[in-house]
């Protein structure tokens, strides 16, 4: 049955809309296939405005990667602006994707990308606009399987009452077992419905159905186990892990929107996982191990992601760039190649240890040399101890000497704030560095004319990193000690002047951390906010942290449990955490050991060059570390391409 | 340097790109297609691109126009289908000239517009547009950065018509399923031609004084589509083309240079 598009309802609202062009779709390379030549069906969603949600390269890959499969489409749908979402209920316009305007109820599996918690409530959002039940339990077969993945799907509890499945680690392959699943399923006539098709993909043993676990709570509010109840379902979910990158050089046609986007550039993943050990860090313990993607698979996608969009930037995306095996002759041989055309170069993440000046100088020989930006994260040598993120002030002063002294005059410091352990002391030791920042760069130049800016923001300990048993520290007291750090850094009458601050308050950490570190029974708060009006709960405008009290106070009434229980309270070593039954393949003993090095402020080195250490990740995955160096130069490309 | 002007579309859907949007995605198009761009001089060159007059985001063209500055000879057809095969269908590139003729901007003297005006009937609007017409002034306003300001919206029309609406005929350039849902509901259609003054009176200012003048409201938003800009002939109210100039002044006979750096290349 052929599904009309919901467009010609949709082109009349728009002239009444905020940047129109957002929901119009035809982006350069996008795809649309015929809905009957196709058998499964996807609508990826990433659940923030078009304008976040389009760049963002866990959906781009995942469609690019179910859309050239024969007989599987894939289309993308975001969260609408709450002035074109007003309209659509008025009008009955339901939730659409963007590439051929289809009501998301319309396909079999609606996957959505968490990269934060604060995408929740546009979930709720687009679900009630596209018709489908908020509770996964009032679902039917009429609708399609609502899937979590991302960074944020490692502890679904929050959101267990709302999502069918979900699926943690890397979504490649596990996109395509999932849709032979649904093939097979629909190709026998969807025997025993939905349940029975969730039941088939629990069995996998990668993908979490919610409803097939029984949650039991002990007196005091604790949780006492997680006990799977249906017969062939596992106690423990496995995550995906894709071993060799260079087998899925995914996006190889990145979308290019007419509307603006926060990346506008080409960007290719250069190694996915992280072992540097920051122990603050879910993303660097969750995607273990380290994969490089090789340096000639890097310049190929490259080649052929410009030529397919017209960027005029690289970016080199890992959670730490300056890491790759081979950097120096990657930067070295993309500029080489790229000179004439004008194309700039850009590491998102360097580590001040990994960095060096040869390297900065071939990331801005084609571009333009704004600034650097580098992230201590804390302020003295001791909390970076217990953060195991082994940077010391002399490297950062030496490297932002050399930075200052070929031309740079802008450097940008990360810091975190409310760190376990952590006092004023160590927080105010961040102006100090700033300062010497400033005094080493003024030395180096001969001129006062030079910027350092302090951004900080409030730590939020994450499930699966070492911090998971860590008290967050309150909205009040992050504030007041970010508040004494400012008064330290704009009080100096001599750098003063050259030294920006910015900083977050700490209420949406709060908010951030109930959600992080949630069970089941804070859905019911998600759904509260959400039906009082909350959208949008990572923009600035539209978050509000007197609606997320109110409603906690209201639907956690009677629980025992409250707020600060969640985020402020430290978990002890037998606590069961609400997401000990996903398996990140961290062995949570080495994950409570490490926690222990942290209050003793002891180091772990990175497992890629000094022993094992034992996290637990590759015997249990059976995984290993793939790195280089290959041995491999970027030839110059021939003039014919050109 | 040698100086292409091209004549472009916004159509269907695409009609939502406001003019920055385009400005990205054209030139992207430019980078794609390899085309040997000049540059500014300066520290962050920019590819030579000149805009005039942009449609306003959300109203229909099928006439803007842009000039473009190339360090490379090239022919301007070839680079035309090469242009228009880099962008997205709807944002159509459909004439290009080599520029032998300075002053382009001031030649672009009125935009001829084409106003649908769904689930209005074709009498209401014939009337609407005689008691426009007979009026002296039509005082309108119009949301601006700066605030609200008032100005006629009558004096700059050059010509205003409504047109006999054809049943399930949907726009120029208009995708098929758009103008399907329209079929069978009645729909006027105006002609219009307005002078490129300042302040600049847009179609949707003429609707206000459609509305101020003679009492006209659209139960849905009009459709509007510049169907032409360009020089305007007093007498008769038409527009005619730009590039025509540009087009008389080119010699007799086009250059065969344009396939030699391509052979040089692959040489």
């Amino acid at each position: 049955m052929p599904i009309e598009s919901v467009f010609p309802r949709l082109e009349a609202l728009l002239p009444h809309v905020q940047k129109p062009i957002q929901y119009v779709g035809g982006e350069l390379n996008s795809t649309v296939k015929e809905w009957d030549s196709c058998d499964v069906r996807w609508a990826l969603m990433y659940p923030d405005a078009y304008e976040v949600g389009l760049p963002n390269q866990g959906v781009m890959i995942l469609y690019e990667v179910l859309n050239e499969r024969e007989g599987v489409l894939a289309e993308r749908t975001y969260s609408v602006w709450p002035d074109l979402e007003k309209l659509m209920r008025e009008h009955g316009v339901p939730q659409f994707t963007v590439d051929a305007h289809r009501p998301v109820k319309a396909f079999d599996v609606f996957g959505l990308s968490f990269s934060t918690e604060l995408g929740y409530t546009n979930m709720l959002a687009a679900l009630d606009l596209a018709g489908i039940p908020l509770s996964a339990a009032e679902r039917t077969d009429e609708d399609p399987i609502v899937l979590a993945g991302g960074h944020a799907a490692f502890n679904p509890e929050p959101i267990a009452d709302f999502v069918d499945c979900a699926v943690v680690g890397d979504g490649e392959q596990a996109v395509l077992d999932i849709t032979e699943i649904v093939r097979a399923w629909k190709a026998e006539g969807r025997p025993g419905g939905r349940h029975e098709l969730l039941l088939r993909l629990a069995r996998t043993g990668g993908v979490y159905v919610p409803r097939f676990y029984d949650v039991e709570y002990l007196a005091d509010g604790r949780i006492g186990r997680v006990v799977p109840n249906a017969p062939g379902v596992p106690w423990r979910v496995a995550k995906h892990t894709v071993m060799d990158l260079d087998e899925w050089p995914y996006p190889k046609q990145p979308l290019v929107p007419l509307a603006e986007t926060v990346h506008e550039r080409m960007s290719v993943e250069i190694f996915r996982g992280c072992t540097r050990g920051c122990r603050f860090c879910q993303a660097g313990m969750i995607t273990r191990p380290v994969r490089e993607r090789s340096i000639t698979g890097i310049g190929e996608m490259v080649e052929r992601g410009l030529k397919a969009t017209g960027f005029e930037e690289v970016g080199l995306l890992s959670l730490s760039s300056a890491d790759h095996t081979e950097i120096a002759d990657l930067t070295k041989g993309l500029a080489d190649r790229y000179t004439d055309d004008k194309i700039g170069l850009s590491l998102p993440s360097t580590r001040v240890d990994a960095f060096n000046i040869d390297l900065a100088n071939e990331l801005t020989r084609n571009g333009r040399r704004s600034g650097l930006t580098f992230a201590p994260e804390g302020g003295s040598e001791r909390i970076r101890k217990v953060i195991n993120k082994m940077v010391s002030e002399e490297d950062l002063i030496r490297t932002v000497g050399a930075a200052y002294g070929n031309g740079w005059r802008q450097v940008k410091l990360y810091f975190m704030c409310g760190l376990p352990t952590e006092t004023d002391e160590d927080v105010l030791q961040i102006a100090e560095m700033a300062k010497n920042v400033i005094a080493k760069g003024r030395e180096v130049t001969g001129t006062n004319d030079i910027r350092c800016t302090v951004s900080i923001g409030g730590f939020v300990p994450k499930p699966h990193t070492p911090f998971q048993w860590a008290p967050q520290l309150g909205a009040e007291e992050t504030d007041a000690r970010l508040a004494k750090l400012r008064d330290a850094i704009r009080g100096d009458r001599k750098y003063g002047k050259n030294i920006g601050f910015r900083y977050h308050d700490g209420k949406p950490g709060i908010v951030e951390g109930l959600l992080s570190r949630g069970d089941r029974r804070i859905g019911a708060v998600i759904r509260a906010v959400y039906e009082d009006g909350g959208r949008f709960d990572g923009w600035r405008e539209h978050f509000s942290f007197d609606r997320w009290m109110d409603s906690a106070d209201k639907a956690l009434a009677g629980t025992g449990v409250d707020v600060a229980w969640y985020t402020t309270r430290e978990r002890s070593y037998e606590e069961v955490l609400p997401w000990d039954h996903l398996d990140s393949g961290l062995d949570k003993d080495w994950l409570w050991e490490d926690w222990q090095d942290a209050l003793e402020e002891v180091e772990v080195d990175d497992c890629r060059w000094t022993p094992c250490f034992d996290c637990g990740v590759c015997p249990q995955m059976d995984t290993q570390i793939q790195i280089g160096p290959t041995g491999q130069k970027l030839l110059p490309l021939s003039v014919v391409n050109k | 340097m040698q100086r292409i002007r091209l004549r472009y579309t916004k159509r269907g859907r695409l009609r939502f790109t406001s003019h920055r949007d385009f400005q990205r995605a054209f030139e992207r198009a430019l980078r794609r297609s390899a085309v040997p761009m000049a540059y500014s001089a300066g520290f962050t060159p920019h590819p030579k691109v000149s805009y005039a007059n942009a449609a306003p985001t959300g109203v229909a063209s099928e006439a803007e126009y842009l000039e473009i500055g190339l360090a490379d000879f090239r022919d301007p057809q070839e680079l035309r289908a090469q242009l228009d095969a880099s962008l997205p269908t709807g944002l159509d590139v459909v004439d290009a000239v080599e520029v032998r003729t300075p002053n382009f901007v001031e030649r672009l003297e009125a935009s001829l517009w084409e106003l649908r005006l769904p689930q209005v009937g074709a009498e209401q609007a014939a009337r609407a547009v005689e008691l426009f017409l007979a009026a002296d002034e039509a005082q309108v306003e119009r949301q601006t950065k700066n605030g609200l300001r008032i100005f006629d919206a009558r004096g700059a029309v050059a010509r205003l018509e409504a047109v006999a609406a054809q049943a399930g005929v949907g726009p120029v350039g208009e995708s098929a399923a758009t103008s399907d849902v329209r079929t069978g509901q009645a729909c006027a259609i105006l002609r219009l031609v307005v002078r490129h003054a300042t302040p600049a009176v847009r179609p949707d200012d003429v609707l206000s004084g459609l509305r101020a003048t003679a009492d006209l409201a659209l139960p849905v938003p009009a459709e509007v589509t510049r169907l032409a800009q360009g020089p305007l002939d007093e007498e008769s109210g038409t527009v005619t083309d730009p590039l025509a100039l540009d087009r008389a002044a080119a010699p007799a006979v086009p250059s065969e240079t344009a396939v030699e750096p391509q052979a040089a290349a692959s040489a």
